[in-house]
């Protein structure tokens, strides 16, 4: 009999226990839709992530609204915001890549035409379009690249003999970098460096930088003369301009063209603050890791990417965005107007502009940014004032991450000397056609 | 005590929370996917039905065609050599060499790191000899393979070797004595003594090794991660080494309308899957001898 009880009294117990834990995730759900509205944002930016879980703070505390912020991993976005859209509570911010990516979330994006923080904008140029000319997103982080100079050593190579160029202004063209990058190998030793660029490293953490952003470069010149934005497949009329520069850095590089295929982000990174090469492309956010490991802003210049093209010394520094905010059509309309105040305190408050220029180190669109300590910004409105045209960031009309890794792995096969350029041009040319198709058809 | 029924009952009731979890976890996700693998969808709550689209669309995908013989040559290749090595392995720590647990444990303990974690430990190990050569496992499709053979078989032989020493202490000492006295000699014992009696852990040893190896994902996105790639004719992308599980996965995420042409290739996998190891339960089993 006594055997029964217990039996009975666990039983019943573990029923309790279920039903408890039923009531709770119910409850869970329930507290969070308050009158207010609640914000979630999907953060891309993972070295941002703690300056926005503070601002986020700040933010509650001001205004009584609670705002999450989650940071997808490194190059995982697409899959986090797949899973994350499938829940009840969805991002109601996220963002979208450009063009190609706001394709693929057109249908879950609010109008932000008639939005405070598209107001907010100094330029119109900075919002993004849908093919029905609605404004869905807004650009909220502006960037720069090129190829980033140490100075120091630079200066110490126009002070010497062996230069045929001697100041920075002449430095306006594929052939003087080619002459520069030379005469800089030859002679690596008498500079105590161990090659002109630092490695071009073909690992995934390091390949973005040649087949996504250096092949901005090509595509941007055939945009220009064909005068369009966007296509479905491209020439590549300017793919020997592009050879001629990857030929400039594999060959006047740190080391041999053989090793590059695993040479990291971070390799290249270590190389260049250490005073071992004097170019380094890459852009404005390596401002701060290069600053932490010892650089100063007098060490510091970045130089427009030269690929031979015509008119090229007028081309100022790549600049542009990736990173456009969107707001969840699928959020609640409370979650909507809440999310939509958030941004604008973001990009208009003393606070939120703060936090972005200082915390995050970024230069933000907006009319009430806080100048930027960033060199690199610097340079980029310096060569802005002087006339200077910036390339724009086509690499955002890529028809998709397959075509880049396509390209990306021909050019490390063509670096490590295994494969021909021929392939680089057909993963290319044809890659575009085909991946085109694929993602729009 | 307890009346026959009644016990019924409070074992239906202590089997519901495993059951739920099978059902949520398991069934659930198995049923919408191969509903999901008909349809056309961005967000799974956001399906619109398509028909068989995507299967046709998955056929056509000549990376997973090619994925498909990739894995298939992966896993005659790796089964075999596992096998191999942990049959050879278990045969002579069951000899009764001086700290046979000793190596036992060593054997064992590769299976106990985290699939992603080897693949970049072997990686670096990899590149570090092929350095010396110029060249790189990113580079030649070849290292490629058989660098994921060497990861596999050292991960898994060990695993192999526990279930292969436990059959064979299990086969009475008489029949060896019996086979002796009736002259067999060493060879003769392992043929046809050893090897029969052990069937059932032939069976299940390469039961385990054919669906790991075809299933395989995290050793092969952390080593090779499918390089080096080659744009095919047509300027489609194809991953040199890259096995079904991880086309697959690369499928779903390549673009917004690839969602379900992922998931028709995963039902495809699937059924593969489920073909092979049945087919290969069925023989092994008809060898298994009777003690």
């Amino acid at each position: 009999m006594k055997k029964k009880i217990i039996r009975k009294a666990v039983a019943t117990s573990m029923a309790c226990l279920m039903a408890a834990s039923c009531m709770a995730g119910l409850a869970g759900c329930g507290s969070s839709e308050t009158e207010k509205g609640s914000v979630y944002y999907l953060n891309f930016k993972p070295e941002q992530d703690k300056a926005w879980q503070e601002l986020a703070k700040v933010y509650t505390k001001e205004t009584g609204v609670d705002v999450k912020v989650t940071t997808a991993a490194e190059g995982k976005y697409e899959e986090t915001l797949t899973a994350e859209m499938d829940k009840e509570t969805a991002p109601s911010l996220f963002q979208v890549n450009g063009p190609v990516g706001l394709a693929n979330w057109n249908d879950d994006c609010i109008d932000l035409g008639d939005s405070d923080v598209f107001k907010e904008l100094t330029n119109e140029s900075y919002a993004l379009k849908d093919t029905e000319g609605t404004v869905k997103g807004i650009a909220y982080v502006i960037e720069s690249y090129g190829i980033i100079y140490n100075k120091t050593l630079l200066q110490k190579y126009f002070d010497s003999d062996f230069s045929s160029v001697k100041k920075i202004e002449d430095l306006n063209s594929f052939d003087k970098l080619k002459t520069v990058a030379d005469e800089i190998q030859k002679n690596a030793k008498a500079l105590g460096v161990k090659g002109a660029f630092a490695s071009t490293g073909m690992d995934g953490s390091s390949d973005w930088r040649f087949k996504t952003h250096l092949a901005n470069l090509p595509i941007y010149y055939e945009y220009k003369a064909d005068n369009i934005t966007s296509t479905d497949a491209i020439k590549g009329t300017f793919l020997d301009n592009y050879k001629q520069i990857f030929d400039l850095y594999i060959t006047d590089s740190t080391c041999k063209p053989t090793e590059l295929a695993s040479k990291t982000g971070a390799d290249a990174e270590t190389e260049f603050f250490k005073g071992e090469s004097v170019f380094f492309q890459n852009g404005s956010w390596e401002y701060g890791i290069l600053t932490e490991n010892g650089m100063t802003d007098d060490d510091l210049g970045m130089l427009p990417i030269y690929i031979g093209a015509e008119g090229e010394e007028n081309q100022g520094l790549c600049t542009g965005s990736e990173n456009y905010w969107v707001v969840n059509k699928n959020s609640s309309e409370a979650d909507q107007k809440a999310t939509l105040d958030f941004m604008k305190w973001c990009v208009s408050s003393d606070k939120g502009t703060k936090a972005m220029a200082d915390d995050m180190g970024f230069v933000i669109p907006f009319k009430n940014a806080k100048e930027a300590t960033n060199v690199f910004v610097k340079a980029d409105t310096e060569y802005t004032a002087a006339g200077k045209e910036p390339v724009s960031w086509n690499f955002t009309t890529m028809p998709s991450e397959d075509w880049k890794n396509g390209v990306g792995t021909a050019l490390t096969q063509y670096a490590a000397g295994t494969g021909k350029w021929d392939d680089v041009v057909k993963a290319f040319v044809d890659g575009w056609k085909t991946e085109y198709a694929k993602a729009n058809g | 005590m307890f009346r026959k029924p009644k016990r019924k009952i409070y074992s239906l009731i202590f089997v519901l929370p495993t059951f739920a979890a099978f059902i949520i976890g398991f069934i659930y996700p198995f049923f919408s996917g191969v509903y999901l693998s008909f349809c056309k969808f961005r967000t799974t709550s956001n399906a619109k039905f398509i028909g068989l689209d995507n299967y046709v669309k998955a056929f056509e995908n000549e990376g997973f065609l090619r994925s498909f013989w990739f894995t298939a040559l992966f896993v005659v290749v790796s089964v075999v050599l596992i096998n191999l090595i942990a049959f050879f392995v278990a045969y002579a720590l069951t000899l009764g060499i001086r700290g046979s647990n000793v190596f036992r444990t060593v054997f064992f303990m590769p299976n106990l790191i985290g699939g992603i974690i080897l693949g970049f430990i072997w990686q670096q190990i990899f590149n570090g000899v092929l350095k010396h050569y110029g060249t790189n496992l990113a580079l030649n499709s070849t290292f490629g393979f058989w660098g994921l053979i060497i990861l596999m078989c050292w991960q898994q032989a060990g695993y192999m070797m526990i279930i292969y020493i436990a059959g064979f202490q299990s086969v009475p000492s008489d029949l060896y004595e019996a086979a002796k006295i009736d002259g067999a000699n060493k060879k003769q014992l392992l043929k046809n003594v050893t090897i029969p009696m052990m069937m059932p852990s032939i069976t299940i040893c390469t039961f385990l090794t054919l669906t790991n190896s075809f299933k395989l994902f995290d050793q092969n996105l952390a080593l090779t991660g499918g390089a080096p790639g080659v744009v095919s004719e047509s300027g489609t992308m194809i991953y040199q080494t890259e096995m079904m599980a991880l086309n697959i996965y690369n499928t779903f995420y390549s673009n917004a309308n690839s969602r379900g042409v992922g998931q028709a290739e995963a039902v495809i996998f699937f059924v593969i899957v489920v073909v092979i190891a049945l087919a290969q339960l069925a023989i092994t089993r008809k060898r298994e001898v009777q003690q």
